[in-house]
């Protein structure tokens, strides 16, 4: 699999990411600054965790309107695999790519920790490594994490089944303890936990290798 | 032309800042501090001298960057 990492001013899980794709795939992955206005021909697009552009203004808001951004979209279109990481789920929200919007967290703090997510779907191409209900061990470190949308938004998620992932233990204040949603064709998912820090017994968990090894095979 | 752009989160979206803020208040003796919401001002100078030209621009720049739908609504101010 020939995958691209995007990397905004401020990325700073772009590394992590690129390490983690190449332990899945065998193939590292290509760097792509958020100036260039094509990507190269690849299977998969990350958008990694950080802060770009400093959170100002709003999580994600500048970055949405990099040059990049109109070539994801249209690979995005296409069908390609895209797959957003905590500031990379703020980016793709915020181009609407994805539906609702990532907020400050509901008890203000920076939420830091490993949390215990529920697999709510497990046929998309980036849960299918694991079981429907499976409970998996991934990090969140944000500040603004509460996934928000109206409930008409929300309800069409859960009837289409684009909730990929819930918070066990809700710790950021989300919308129906949600983790991770996918598109209404199922090729992008947005999450704020970070599988690309768990996949080695050495960082803590392979939780984050079983999801990119799936989402590869 | 100035123009100031007011943007506020909608009323049914959480508002964390706005929470802690209200407690604050209340914590100082402002019993009847209620309602306390969280926004956020932008200030701009934009070229030319009509005010309707002035507020179309300004409400562009609101659709396409400086507020988002999904959680916020926004209030425009031209002065000269």
């Amino acid at each position: 699999m020939k995958a691209a990492v995007v990397v905004f001013p401020a990325s700073n899980c772009d590394r992590d990411a690129a390490v983690a794709l190449r332990h899945a795939t065998g193939v590292a992955p290509q760097m792509v600054w958020h100036g260039e206005s094509a990507l190269p021909d690849v299977d998969l697009v990350v958008l990694p965790g950080g802060f770009s552009h400093g959170d100002y203004l709003r999580a994600g808001a500048m970055a949405a309107r990099a040059p990049i951004m109109a070539a994801i979209a249209e690979k995005a279109a296409a069908g390609v695999p895209v797959l957003g990481i905590c500031n990379g789920f703020q980016i793709l929200c915020e181009a609407g790519l994805l539906p609702g919007a990532l907020l400050r967290n509901a008890g203000l703090d920076f939420v830091c920790r490993t949390v215990s997510l529920r697999v709510a779907n497990a046929e998309s191409r980036f849960t299918r490594a694991f079981d429907k209900d499976q409970i998996i061990s991934v990090p969140v470190a944000h500040h603004d994490g509460a996934y928000t949308a109206d409930d008409e938004t929300l309800d069409r998620l859960e009837n289409d089944d684009r909730v990929a992932f819930r918070y066990v233990d809700n710790p950021n204040g989300s919308a129906r303890d949600i983790a991770g949603v996918l598109n209404e064709a199922g090729n992008v998912l947005g999450m704020m936990p970070h599988p690309e820090r768990v996949i080695s017994p050495l960082l803590g968990g392979v939780d984050g290798l079983a999801f990119f090894k799936g989402l590869a095979a | 032309m100035r123009a100031k752009i007011t943007v506020t989160l909608k009323s049914g979206v959480l508002d964390p800042q706005g929470k802690a803020i209200e407690n604050a208040l209340r914590q100082l003796g402002f019993d009847g501090a209620a309602g306390v919401r969280q926004g956020k001002v932008i200030e701009l100078d934009l070229d030319g001298a009509d005010e309707a030209a002035a507020r179309a621009t300004a409400e562009d720049m609101c659709k396409k960057l400086l507020a988002n739908p999904v959680m916020e609504n926004y209030a425009i101010e031209i002065t000269h």
